[in-house]
């Protein structure tokens, strides 16, 4: 029997190569067959989640939440480094120069993220934007949240940091960034689900000390993260009680 | 708590619902909320603050030290009306969510309004703390919450 492991559709395409590579590792470390499974969108992903069809994954925090308190899952580790942070864009020839200053029915671009869309929407709320007064674009990815901006399509939109930085400079100088989150206290975490719990030690010990050897090292900044960091479930709950405070 | 400031720039007494007084100096100068951040903080069940992020501490004026042990009621702002708060803890005690606007007092007497919500942490069916998690308000609504905690008091 083969186990699946997935990854939240949130990281840059550039990185699916990378994913694969992981896998490929941590399979022949642990003796375990593992299957990487990589879906386009979190709704498919979330399909998965509740077909049973997920054994352990690197999730962002919403579906951490959902994965810890509802269907038994294990946080083991992080990856160290920046918090998950996103953008408020808008095209650089926008009117609005802060949040404040949009004006209600402007029309939002972003993608299914539920992490960077609540984020996103806790950071108009200075501006008394809502879903009532504001017309959300629904787009697959976030170099098509940034096209929808630039050829005018819509108004604002949500990225992840990474992502924005990711853009090309080309492209980041036709854009202006509103507001950045500064959240610094959720993340997303690595999961066990209890199919693989009694090997959640062993992977637990193989992540954390991944830094350790170059090669390995390697593996890890290529999925843009310098070394795992040891969780105990307790930091998971205290995250998972500040994302009920974002979504009330 | 009672108010017993008549104007900004003196110095108050507030009384906490512990029993305990405290004299507060208030300024009346508002620090504007920092765009983009989440000023998160813990409690013990009793209150007590336990775990702050840096976003608390810098809004706060104290540093993380004078703050960490301290009832969380040492933000507390005269303007405040003591039902404001009688409210937050029935609710959080009975194990639901609160929210609400709230004027916090820093350390060198002026004050920053925030959108806060509180909730309890509930572990193996016991509650074990707070954890409160407070974002920018807009102007409009802390003028409405200024209007309305000024017919409270």
């Amino acid at each position: 029997m083969s186990f699946n492991f997935t990854v939240s559709p949130s990281f840059p395409n550039e990185r699916i190569s990378d994913w694969y590579i992981f896998n490929t590792w941590m399979q022949r470390q642990l003796g375990l067959p593992i299957h990487l499974e990589l879906y386009d969108d979190f709704g498919a992903q979330r399909q998965a989640i509740a077909a049973g069809r997920v054994d352990m994954i690197h999730a962002n925090p919403f579906d951490a939440s959902l994965l810890v308190r509802e269907k038994g899952f294990r946080a083991i580790a992080r990856p160290e480094g920046s918090p998950d942070e996103m953008v408020v864009v808008v095209a650089a020839d926008n009117l609005a120069r802060s949040v404040p200053e949009l004006p209600a029915g402007i029309r939002l671009a972003c993608t299914d993220d539920p992490c960077v869309n609540t984020l996103g929407r806790i950071l108009l709320e200075p501006a008394n934007l809502d879903a009532g007064n504001t017309r959300e674009l629904r787009r697959e990815t976030y170099i098509q949240v940034t096209k929808a901006l630039l050829r005018g399509d819509a108004d604002a939109g949500f990225l992840p940091v990474e992502a924005f930085n990711g853009l090309s400079p080309l492209v980041r100088r036709d854009l202006r960034v509103l507001v950045t989150s500064q959240i610094q206290v959720i993340h997303h975490v690595f999961l066990v689900g209890p199919a693989l719990l009694p090997h959640a030690e062993a992977i637990t010990r193989l992540l954390l000390s991944m830094h350790q050897t170059e090669k390995e090292r390697a593996i890890l900044t290529a999925l843009g993260a310098s070394r795992w960091q040891a969780l105990e479930q307790e930091d998971v709950e205290f995250m998972i009680d500040i994302l009920s405070t974002l979504t009330s | 708590m009672e108010d017993k400031h008549p104007y900004p720039g003196a110095t108050h007494v507030l009384i906490h619902t512990d029993g305990t007084t405290r004299e507060v100096r208030v300024t009346g100068i508002e620090t504007p909320y920092p765009h983009g951040k989440l000023i998160v903080s813990r409690t013990d069940t009793r209150g007590i603050i336990t775990q702050c992020n840096p976003s608390f501490v810098d809004m706060s004026g104290y540093t993380a030290d004078e703050l960490i042990g301290q009832p969380h009621y040492i933000l507390r702002h005269p303007d405040m009306p003591a039902a404001a708060f009688q409210g937050l803890w029935s609710a959080v005690q009975a194990g639901r969510q609160w929210n609400g606007y709230v004027k916090n007092l820093r350390k060198d007497g002026g004050h920053y309004w925030v959108y806060a919500t509180v909730v309890p942490n509930i572990r193996d069916g016991r509650i074990v703390g707070y954890t409160s998690v407070r974002r920018e308000a807009s102007r409009d609504r802390v003028t409405a919450a200024e209007a309305q905690y000024r017919e409270m008091r």
